[in-house]
């Protein structure tokens, strides 16, 4: 163990919120705004304690709107920053995660699902968030989702998350659930040097030349952070490479086009996938977060009735492994995907399989984790 | 070339605060007999009479005409969403307390969409401030009645006349918190310059409520139809009674505009005086 506050060396029992918050800073966040809500509240008071010991700002704000400007103010202020919620306050959050995509501005929301709609089940596991942390804010664009299935994960991933965040330019959501951010378990937090953490891209020429939405090869524009001297403007509007206002279909083209490309164009190197015995399976189930561990069980049961079964675990949900699925799809019978709501990313597996293997759902309304025996019987009926 | 861009290619060249304004926008989106001109070159003075670094300076506006201020001023600027000009601000401020942080943008930004932001600013008396420009209506979405019309007012959602009741901003952000709080007309250039460089000169959330023309909607639906129209208005029935109680200055529709400066005093704010940053 050492005495860096910075970073937490060692072997923890936390729960996945709190390895939430500490991923958090072992990345170089130093900046949270938030509101309270069960089941992300944890995460919240352990960045109240922590922030404070390493010069960073804890604010909580007047709602979940607030809290996402916040967020986005301080990531051009220069800081790495980040918010956590739950349904109700993501809800709020939409419009404002639609200005950091707009923006390209690098933060992290944590959203750790419960059941829904409305209040719904508060302290009750879900995975009902899934297409709204796709498509949620209005207009066309991508985006990166997480998905993390133990508290060691959700700490990987806040790491993982603010990488990616810096690396594309807009925020990345880590969509944890209400089962893994109240989960106690073993966290290990590696030395600092065993942890890769991306810096801000910043401007390589003088102010007087800035433009600042002018890509780089790769289709990410360089970041000022304000302060620095480049007085720049930005705009929720569709805008130029100088960051003006740009009122016109053309303009929109240019921009909406480079925003969703710079992402898709990258999936490969962002998507991160698990599997296990999928060569030669003729089911593979397909689920993430703390669906894919209850799925361990099943999977097992059906092994020992000598079904041949694989699991596809996904960590990254979006941008969503089509094409693996689709290479799997060709070689399996069927896909079963169990996850806590009526079919969402369900939907995405099936359109990704093309017909090649049939995609069977298995639902869960929310407010528990599936029974693994439903599980199993998807899988024996996918089998036959 | 058209007689505007004729014009613009001038006020590029000859504009006295041209140095301060990204000319390279203009002709701006404003129209003609429009206060807002007025305020964003006050603003400017006032900038300049503080001498501060203009590359710590940063704007932010939210959405309608009032919040395109941002987009006309040569410092760093951001143009946000509606009614979240002012969380975006202080995540900004705490981020980097180094900067000065003003928030430029409309009333029915500040008041309506956004009106919880603004009395929670004033309660943590976060450090920044806030002009906002108080046409009486939503100009940008084409004059329908907001939270600073006037009762009686017409506007294209209250044609007959405004059935609610007003929000008196300046009793609003002095209930709310906010070290120093003002109100002025565009008719009342020189004062309102002065009172902008004290409230950027405050260490605490500092408000300046500036009555500004919008003739295109408001004026026209209330008998001043061009902004010469209103501002003889400003001058005839302007009063100045600086410390008048901030809760006793509402504006009715026709009547007396009391201005002045109501509050100026001090109490603790955020971020705290930190060493490196105020050297309190
Ligand atoms: C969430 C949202 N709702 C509505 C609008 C439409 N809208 C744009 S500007 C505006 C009103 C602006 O009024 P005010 O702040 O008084 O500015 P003004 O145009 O009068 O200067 C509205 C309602 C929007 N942009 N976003
Ligand atoms: S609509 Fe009104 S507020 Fe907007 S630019 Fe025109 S005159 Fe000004
Ligand atoms: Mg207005």
């Amino acid at each position: 163990m050492t005495t860096d506050r910075a970073h937490l060396e060692g072997e923890f029992f936390m729960s996945g919120d709190e390895a939430c918050a500490e991923g958090a800073i072992s990345a170089g966040c130093r900046f949270f705004a938030g509101y309270p809500i069960t089941p992300a509240t944890e995460i919240a008071e352990r960045m109240s304690d922590r922030l404070p010991e390493v010069g960073g700002t804890y604010i909580q704000m007047e709602d979940e709107l607030a809290s996402m400007a916040a967020v986005l103010g301080a990531s051009w202020g220069g800081v790495k920053a980040m918010t956590a919620t739950s349904g109700p306050g993501f809800s709020l959050m939409m419009e404002n995660i639609g200005l950091g995509l707009m923006m390209e501005t690098p933060c992290v929301v944590a959203n750790v699902q419960r059941a829904g709609p409305s209040t719904g089940l508060p302290t009750l596991v879900a995975q009902g968030d899934m297409m709204q942390a796709r498509w949620g804010s209005h207009g066309h664009y991508s985006i990166i989702a997480l998905s993390p299935s133990s508290p060691q994960e959700v700490y990987d991933h806040a790491i993982k998350a603010f990488n990616l965040s810096e690396r594309f330019r807009l925020p990345v959501l880590v969509m944890t659930d209400g089962a893994v951010g109240h989960m106690y378990e073993k966290v290990v937090i590696q030395p600092r040097d065993k942890v890769h953490i991306v810096p801000r891209r910043k401007p390589k020429v003088p102010p007087g030349e800035y433009r600042p939405y002018e890509p780089d090869a790769d289709l990410v524009p360089p970041m000022a952070n304000s302060g620095e001297g480049y007085r720049f403007h930005v705009t929720g509007l569709t805008h130029d490479e100088r960051g003006y206002p740009a009122m016109d279909a053309e303009a929109q083209d240019k921009l909406i086009r480079r925003l969703v490309e710079k992402v898709e164009k990258y999936s490969e190197e962002i998507i991160e996938m698990e599997e296990d015995g999928i060569d030669g399976a003729g089911v593979v189930i397909c689920a993430y977060g703390i669906t894919a561990r209850v799925s361990l069980i099943a999977m097992e049961r059906a092994r020992s009735e000598g079904i041949s079964v694989g699991m596809l675990r996904l960590v990254t949900v979006w941008p969503f492994p089509q094409k693996r699925i689709a290479e799997i799809a060709r070689q399996v019978k069927a896909f079963v995907v169990p996850e806590i709501n009526y079919g969402q990313i369900s939907l995405e597996v099936e359109r990704s399989a093309g017909g090649a293997a049939k995609t069977i759902l298995v639902p869960h309304m929310g407010g528990a984790v599936h029974d693994p025996q439903v599980i199993l019987e998807a899988i024996r009926q996918a089998a036959k | 070339m058209s007689e505007l861009a004729v014009n613009s290619e001038k006020t590029r060249e000859n504009h006295p605060l041209g140095e301060y304004l990204r000319t390279d926008r203009f002709p701006h989106i404003w129209c003609s007999g429009c206060g807002l001109g007025i305020v964003l070159s006050a603003f400017i003075r006032s900038l300049l009479n503080c001498g501060l670094a203009l590359d710590k300076v940063a704007v932010v506006s939210g959405i309608g005409c009032t919040g395109r201020a941002a987009g006309y001023l040569k410092l760093d600027s951001f143009h946000t969403t509606h009614g979240r000009a002012i969380p975006f601000a202080t995540g900004l401020k705490l981020a980097n307390p180094e900067l000065e942080v003003i928030v430029f943008s409309g009333d029915g930004d500040l008041a309506a969409i956004g009106g919880n932001h603004l009395i929670h600013a004033g309660r943590r008396n976060i450090d920044m401030t806030v002009l906002c420009v108080n046409n009486f209506t939503y100009g940008m979405t084409g004059g329908q009645f907001g939270p600073t019309t006037p009762s009686a007012a017409r506007s294209t959602t209250s044609r007959a006349g405004n059935v609610e009741n007003p929000f008196n901003m300046v009793g609003l952000a002095a209930a709310s918190g906010a070290i120093y709080v003002a109100r002025w007309t565009t008719a009342q250039v020189r004062q309102l310059e002065r009172s902008t460089t004290e409230a950027l000169q405050r260490k605490g959330f500092s408000f300046v409520e500036i009555i500004s023309p919008c003739p295109t909607y408001y004026g026209r639906m209330n008998r001043q139809p061009t902004g010469l129209d209103q501002m003889r208005y400003y001058r005839a029935n302007t009063v100045v009674k600086h410390f008048a109680s901030p809760h006793e200055v509402g504006v009715a529709l026709g009547g007396q505009i009391v201005t002045g400066k109501f509050i100026d005093t001090e109490r603790p704010y955020l971020p705290h005086p930190q060493e490196g940053h105020d050297g309190a």
